[in-house]
């Protein structure tokens, strides 16, 4: 596929999601067990568009999912109800999940995309009485 | 008929298996897919799913990606509503003829299109299958401009908003006419669902969609899609947007059954000024010289009409 050139793409052709047989809908199946192909946005990344990146405190985290619906980019990672990471592949840094998280102190925050991840963390604001 | 997804809070949400996938090409903070992603998540179902040209399917559909995990397909400016319908009508009679292979699966038919191609373009085929009465549901993302295009103005477009073919100056405050009502358009097809939602309310929104696809018969959708490109606003302030938008009553989220049955859904408890909402956005700045003023008052007596309105055939039933 990669091979053809741009103009080499026939009219009525298919792109396909996934590599092999598909028997059933992939709504029953979650991401990580998915064999996705190569034509799927998936496998490639939008890291390189990322300013800010968003730093995870998982102290803080009350698992209310708010940035797992409101994520346009399908970046928070979220399994059996819990919020574990975010993916950095396809998180193009637009800082809508630090908006939407309601803890106090918030418990993502957007940094530079060169920031340290651990010294962030250790640094992290402490709660804030005043922003109510 | 397929059992209806169970949702009941957000967590219970956040075990659906994504079908839309990132790495799209989409501006960061676009509301478009998170509009997408709510409506894909709402059923386990099969989907055979449409977009008309715009910004989604430009940027769902760069070679030699996709980031549709179900059926889709890339079609004209005007005719994905027709293309669903055609699928439909397929499905349909395959059906009648015992040709489907796996009959047990019941797939939902679902077309999205910009204001662009639903508003101006594509009117008189929506219109079509509406009328015919298609199974199947028709998505509009109405972020009020042509935004894959760079901005021009379409039907969507509201009074006062400044873009590039009706640019705000010394003599013009810009776009000079006023939204169509296309809900209101498309609930006088008495078809049997239509409903305005908004990504904020997500709860909503998957009630509605899941009603809709409960619903036999064309379901015709209106989703604001706040555009921080056109809009002119931060990334990260979608969201507040989208909630000024309902909390403002500029879009009040409600649904027509049949075509007279009129419930508002979404009653906000502090009404914000419509001045915020416009404050907000770039894209109005101009408004706020003493020389445009009067628009602003104006739009303000506008929404307190149409929710007067609205609340008043929602007590008729008509």
């Amino acid at each position: 596929m990669a091979k053809q050139g741009w103009d080499e793409f026939e009219i009525g052709s298919l792109l396909r999601s996934f590599d092999g047989k598909i028997d059933k809908c992939p709504a029953h199946t979650p991401q990580r067990d998915r064999s996705y192909s190569e034509n799927n946005s998936h496998v490639a990344s939008v890291a390189d568009w990322r300013l800010i990146k968003p730093v995870y405190n998982k102290d803080y985290c009350i698992d209310c999912q708010f940035c797992w619906v409101y994520c346009p980019d399908v970046s928070i990672i979220s399994r059996d109800k819990k919020m574990i990471g975010i993916d950095m592949d396809h998180c193009k840094g637009c800082g809508i999940c630090v908006e939407v998280c309601p803890t106090n102190p918030k418990s993502l925050l957007m940094f530079p995309e060169q920031a340290d991840e651990e010294t962030e963390l250790a640094s992290w604001p402490t709660k804030d009485e005043e922003e109510e | 008929m397929s059992e209806m997804k169970k949702i009941k809070n957000l967590k219970e949400f956040s075990t659906s298996a994504d079908r839309f996938e990132g790495a799209n090409l989409l501006c960061p903070g676009c509301a478009h897919s998170i509009i997408v992603r709510e409506v894909l998540n709402a059923t386990n179902d099969d989907l055979v799913l449409a977009s008309s040209t715009g910004c989604l399917e430009v940027c769902t559909a760069v070679y030699p990606y996709t980031s549709w995990d179900a059926s889709w397909i890339h079609i004209g400016f005007e005719n994905s509503s027709t293309a669903v319908a055609g699928a439909e009508a397929m499905y349909n009679a395959l059906k009648t003829k015992g040709r489907l292979k796996q009959p047990d699966r019941t797939p939902k038919f679902v077309a999205f299109g910009g204001d662009g191609s639903s508003y101006d373009i594509g009117f008189q085929w929506i219109s079509g299958c509406m009328e015919r009465n298609h199974n199947m549901m028709y998505i509009v993302l109405d972020n009020e401009v042509y935004a894959n295009t760079g901005g021009q103005r379409s039907s969507s477009t509201p009074i006062g908003a400044s873009a590039t073919t009706s640019p705000a100056g010394t003599i013009s405050y810009g776009e000079q006419k006023n939204k169509k009502d296309m809900l209101g358009i498309m609930g006088a097809h008495n078809i049997p669902y239509a409903a305005q939602v908004s990504p904020n309310k997500w709860k909503d929104m998957v009630k509605k969609i899941q009603k809709g696809f409960a619903t036999e018969g064309a379901v015709f959708i209106n989703a604001v899609s706040p555009c921080t490109t056109e809009w002119k606003f931060d990334p990260k302030d979608t969201m507040h947007l989208a909630d000024l938008s309902t909390d403002s009553l500029v879009f009040p989220l409600y649904e027509i059954i049949e075509g007279h049955e009129l419930n508002i859904t979404y009653r906000p408890k502090n009404i914000v000024p419509v001045e915020e909402y416009l404050a907000a956005q770039g894209r109005f700045k101009h408004l706020f010289k003493d020389q445009y003023k009067h628009v602003i008052s104006e739009w303000q007596t506008r929404v307190d009409e149409n929710w007067e309105y609205l609340q008043r055939r929602e007590a008729a039933r008509v």
